[in-house]
């Protein structure tokens, strides 16, 4: 990698870490401060190269854009499927409404953090678990009923897909 | 008003664990049991905590903001760990071979 690009990593891992160090201590004494960026100088020099793996930082920036708008949606699905939910773990006849299947699905994305991000969006939704996945894009999904088993991949995979687009 | 709110908010996510709590009774084996404990850890847990980090705004202080903050961030962490631990239980189930419940 190129030193200045070397430098802009270092720069905002720094600054992602600072602001963590500031609001988990939540003392800004100079004792308290100058311990938080020799400790954050320290681990971001050794690890500027894990926070971000990308070369380009733009990327970077719409993909954290792009994360702020999904999270909301993702939650709202959580709701929605956690309603979905309610009356099958209610209901008298429980091992009627429910048709426990591992279903095959298949994403089109080769980026490994945009297939972990699926997988474990699918996960958080109450109603599906991923159980396999692969580098290629092959999943294999618990799904809990039918109409949890029909919505798969659906609008989830195709927004996380537009997100990871390159 | 921002105690009901608050209030009303950890009511609904306290409502939410019972839901999960006796699904995972109910449901007939490990892996559906699984996807009731999906709802606690996700709308359970996400509820209370913003209704917790509500009621430390109560007065509005650095401190207080700080504690809400960190409050929000618990939901954050475990919104990223829930699903690789409970992929990893999954994982392990399939790989001991155990079978999932199927309707006869």
């Amino acid at each position: 990698m190129k030193t200045k690009q070397r430098i802009i990593t270092f720069c905002i891992t720094f600054s992602i870490l600072f602001l963590f160090w500031v609001i988990f201590s939540g003392k800004f004494d100079l004792f308290h401060l100058s311990l938080g960026i020799f400790s954050c100088l320290l681990v971001s020099w050794v690890t500027s190269d894990f926070l971000i793996v990308t070369s380009d930082i733009s990327r970077f920036i719409r993909l954290f854009m792009g994360f702020t708008l999904y999270i909301p949606w993702l939650i709202w699905q959580i709701v929605l499927s956690t309603i979905h939910m309610i009356p099958i773990i209610f209901s008298p006849d429980i091992h009627n409404k429910i048709n426990p299947k591992i279903i095959k699905i298949k994403s089109k994305m080769r980026d490994n953090v945009g297939l972990v991000t699926f997988a474990n969006s699918i996960t958080l939704t109450p109603g599906t678990i991923t159980v396999v996945l692969n580098t290629y894009g092959d999943m294999a999904v618990h799904a809990i009923d039918d109409e949890c088993a029909n919505s798969l991949p659906g609008d989830m995979g195709k927004k996380v897909e537009a997100l990871f687009r390159d | 008003m921002i105690v009901y709110i608050s209030g009303i908010l950890i009511a609904g996510g306290l409502f939410f664990f019972l839901v999960g709590s006796i699904g995972m009774i109910r449901l007939p084996d490990f892996y559906s049991r699984l996807q009731a404990a999906g709802i606690i850890d996700t709308m359970g847990l996400l509820l209370s905590m913003s209704g917790l980090a509500i009621l430390a705004l109560n007065e509005f202080t650095l401190g207080n903001f700080l504690s809400a903050l960190k409050i929000i961030f618990i939901v954050v962490f475990v919104f990223l760990t829930g699903p690789t631990a409970t992929h990893a239980i999954v994982d392990a189930g399939i790989r001991a071979g155990l079978k999932p419940w199927q309707k006869k």
